[in-house]
């Protein structure tokens, strides 16, 4: 099973980031394979004159095709202005056109995140599970909400609360069983086509 | 006063014309009400008993992306669950009017039905063979087969019914 991560943030010394980092572990621990996503920021405004068929810009093939190649995505976002940061939520805008054929369509995705205040993001995680629905995204449930994330993370940037821990594990093996399960009725639809 | 009969149905195999029937919804929406379709369905009659069945990815609506939307999981979930399906149990007439009592399954979920409707006597075609016809409709609340998108009016109400007109407009043909 391949899960491909995606933080919201861009900050070098993200808390969202840290806590991606730490879902990977537990991805692998389950057996999975994790990839994190490293370029949000080279992804430029969506604007549909620049997405030709051939040729739409080379930093937003690279997503189309990481999230192409995963069996289910896991987002962390933090919260800009009581909503998504505008970088995730753009390049959602590219990867999600055109609908009818996006990666995203009937991908299994998830989403947790962390803020610097107390009600870790969970506005930003509401709307982003809203716009991951409309794209047609397989979205799971489960949420996972670090507040005061400047207080939850050990030095080597690893959630230092067991609970948060066993809550972002919950999400983790939530997301592959549907993943799984997604696999097996793919698997089945392809069989009834040939 | 009417009389009930439950020899309601021609007997024999009637397949529907595809060409001149149609299955769709209609849904309360914002203001008014929306208006659906599905361009591959089947439907027949066969000794009495009809089935019925529509494919989720042909969904016709005026916006190619609503089509996409309302063939995910927040509505139907076409990767999943193909087709959506009916089946008769019990079929009760009276004149022209038409009661059935059936099976819904959308999203892969089953829910008992009550149809109303009409139904017409069978006619000869001008291409040697017999029709009739049957307009069908029923009202299921989409929540209880998990279809539950929503977005709030700007007053907190939801914009989109959870009420739903399913309506079947058949013209079946007989098989010989």
């Amino acid at each position: 099973m391949r899960v491909l991560g995606i933080s919201g943030s861009l900050r070098r010394d993200s808390y969202n980031t840290a806590l991606l980092r730490h879902a990977g572990e537990l991805f692998e621990a389950e057996g999975a394979e994790f990839e994190v996503y490293h370029g949000l920021r080279d992804i430029p405004p969506y604007d549909e004159d620049d997405d030709a068929e051939d040729a739409p810009p080379q930093a937003v093939s690279r997503i189309r095709e990481a999230v192409w190649d995963a069996d289910a995505v896991f987002f962390v976002t933090p919260e800009y202005n009581s909503s998504i940061p505008g970088a995730l939520k753009n390049a959602l805008d590219w990867v999600s056109r055109p609908l009818a054929t996006s990666p995203l369509r009937y991908k299994p995705v998830a989403v947790i995140g962390a803020s610097s205040g107390m009600f870790g993001a969970v506005w930003a995680q509401a709307e982003l599970r809203k716009v991951l629905g409309a794209i047609g995204a397989r979205v799971t449930e489960g949420e996972v909400a670090v507040g005061y994330a400047g207080e939850r993370f050990d030095e080597d940037g690893r959630l230092n609360e067991p609970n948060l821990e066993q809550e972002v594990r919950e999400v983790v093996t939530t997301l592959l069983g549907d993943a799984q399960s997604a696999k097996i009725s793919q698997s089945a639809a392809n069989a009834v086509i040939t | 006063m009417s009389t009930v009969d439950t020899q309601v149905l021609p007997s024999g195999r009637w397949q529907v014309d595809k060409v001149h029937s149609s299955i769709g919804f209609a849904v309360e929406y914002m203001a008014g009400t929306f208006h659906g379709t599905f361009s591959d369905f089947d439907a027949a009659v066969t000794d009495g008993v009809l089935n019925g069945s529509a494919k989720v990815a042909s969904v016709q609506v005026k916006d190619e992306n609503l089509a996409a939307h309302l063939q995910g999981p927040d509505f139907f979930d076409a990767q999943a669950h193909p087709e959506l399906t009916f089946t008769s149990k019990a079929i009760n007439r009276d004149g022209d009017r038409v009661t059935i009592d059936g099976e819904v399954t959308i999203k892969g979920q089953a829910e008992t039905a009550e149809i109303t409707g009409e139904v017409s006597d069978p006619i000869a075609d001008p291409y040697g063979g017999e029709r009739f016809g049957l307009t069908l409709q029923t009202v299921v609340d989409r929540d209880t087969f998990g279809v539950s998108w929503n977005n709030p009016l700007p007053s907190g109400e939801p914009a989109l019914s959870n009420e739903v007109k399913i309506i079947a407009e058949l013209q079946l043909s007989k098989q010989v």
